[in-house]
């Protein structure tokens, strides 16, 4: 998203646009990254219920990954998910490794 | 187009201004009263309750939720009203600034009171200067027939879609805003042509285009919305200017960004804001006829200050005292710093600042007559004694 000047703000910065929080990327604020392993993965969908942004990315009922563009890296997710016998299907690895 | 004319009234200061806001009819008026400025909304309650207006007054449990209140209708597409004074002003501060920020166009009548502590209910600016730094345009009225045409042309300067900002009309705590004073009122229709009808911009109310205001904004942002709010700033004393010289063409009655007495080719100059203009225009006269060449520079608007016009207008006076009825403790008045400021670019008079008036002493002519013998001794050596002292004080 090209970053407006203040020439190109609309007026007293109103949002006329809904949903326009989608096209702000917040993905930068994260040091840590959330990773899949889609074979631990019962697809219970808690990582998508308890994800406080929307960055859990659903596909006809079934998760398909995260939105790196808008996920904090809170960890929730991963500290949520049962994984199947005791193998976590999503873990939390440091950004950049 | 001839001048409407009109016929003379007795009134004091609060009165005119509920007539003002009578005849602007806002669609909604939140307020909590408080002294000096509750006669304003003692009057305007009871035009409600005669069914003189349409507004819809709601009466709140602090001025913080006055403010709060004008913001809500103001966002919602709504003209709205209040007035303060004081402590009701600073306690609205938080909320001030969020109304700037929105560039919502509210008029504010501020009857200019003392700040607490020591307590004291009587006139002096501290409370207008507690809000010179909040985004609002700030003027200043020297009586009550400038308090109502300033109100009258508040909403056709704040509402300017080259402006959009709130507006605050500034009088003087009991020296205005309760002594009775001759002056005109505008007939009705010729106001509600003049201020002409409201268009929002981008109402809350349009249900038909959602929107959202009051957003989180960070750093990546934040700067660029405050230059678009100094950007609307710099547009108001031009839209000032253009409705003062409609509203001459119309009622007769001239106002610039500033007023100036006698001050052309005057070597001492003093500059005050509001009620003590009047007491300082007769010495200015006395002193005419002994031969001093003194003057008087009045300031009506203050936020934006406009130092270019202010620095040309005093730079060939050998001496100035700019007179403060606020202190800023510890440092110079507030008026001061403004008048520094402006002249700053030019070579220029001696200056030299006098805090006078606070909580309500009053200013008499003789202490007029000190300040100026001191500026006329500041002239003619070219050193100020003192670079800030209090006057009308017991040593």
């Amino acid at each position: 998203m090209k970053q407006m000047n203040w020439k190109e703000l609309p007026h007293a910065g109103t949002i006329l646009k809904a949903g326009n929080a989608n096209e702000y990327k917040t993905g930068s604020w994260r040091s840590l990254k959330p990773r899949w392993i889609e074979e631990n993965c019962i697809q219970c969908l808690f990582c998508w219920i308890y994800c406080p942004d929307s960055a859990v990315m659903v596909k006809d009922e079934k998760m398909t990954g995260f939105d790196y563009d808008h996920c904090k890296g809170c960890g929730v997710c991963a500290m949520e998910c049962p994984g199947k016998k005791g193998s976590k299907a999503i873990v939390m690895e440091e950004e950049g490794k | 187009m001839a001048v409407t004319t009109t016929k003379t009234v007795a009134v004091d200061g609060n009165t005119a201004v509920a007539e003002a806001l009578r005849q602007l009819n806002p669609d909604v008026m939140p307020a909590y009263p408080i002294t000096p400025s509750t006669g304003i909304m003692q009057s305007f309650t009871s035009f409600v309750s005669n069914g003189k207006v349409d507004t819809e007054v709601i009466l709140v449990e602090s001025e913080h939720s006055a403010m709060s209140a004008a913001i809500g209708a103001s966002a919602a597409g709504g003209r709205v009203a209040t007035a303060t004074s004081s402590q009701g002003l600073a306690l609205m501060w938080e909320m001030l600034h969020i109304a700037s920020g929105y560039r919502l166009p509210i008029l504010m009548a501020l009857v200019n009171r003392a700040l607490s502590a020591p307590l004291n209910i009587h006139g002096d600016h501290s409370d207008g200067m507690g809000m010179r730094d909040c985004g609002w345009i700030q003027l200043f009225c020297e009586n009550a027939q400038e308090a109502y045409d300033n109100t009258i042309m508040a909403y056709r300067i704040a509402e300017h879609l080259d402006v959009r900002l709130p507006i605050a009309v500034n009088m003087d705590g009991f020296i205005i805003s309760h002594s009775i004073e001759s002056m005109q009122f505008i007939p009705d229709e010729e106001v509600k042509k003049f201020i002409g009808e409201y268009i929002a911009v981008d109402p809350l109310l349009d249900i038909d285009n959602p929107k959202s205001i009051g957003a989180l904004v960070l750093p990546d942002y934040y700067m660029e919305h405050k230059r678009a709010q100094h950007e609307a700033m710099t547009k108001v004393q031009k839209v000032v200017q253009d409705v003062s010289a409609e509203f001459a063409k119309l009622f007769g009655r001239k106002y610039d960004i500033f007023e100036t007495y006698r001050l052309e080719d005057a070597e001492v100059v003093l500059v005050a804001l509001n009620s003590a203009a009047g007491t300082i225009k007769d010495e200015v006269d006395r002193y005419r006829d002994k031969g001093i060449k003194a003057g008087l520079l009045k300031p009506r608007l203050f936020r934006p200050f406009p130092y270019e016009e202010v620095g040309a207008a005093l730079k060939n006076a050998k001496a100035v005292c700019v007179m403060d009825r606020a202190d800023s403790y510890g440092g110079f008045g507030p008026m001061y710093m403004e008048i520094a400021s402006a002249l700053y670019p030019h070579r220029g008079p001696v200056l030299f600042n006098k805090v006078y008036g606070l909580g309500g002493r009053d200013l008499m002519p003789l202490d007029v007559d000190q300040v100026i013998d001191e500026t006329i001794e500041v002239a003619k050596t070219g050193k100020a004694k003192m670079a800030k002292e209090y006057i009308t004080v017991r040593n």
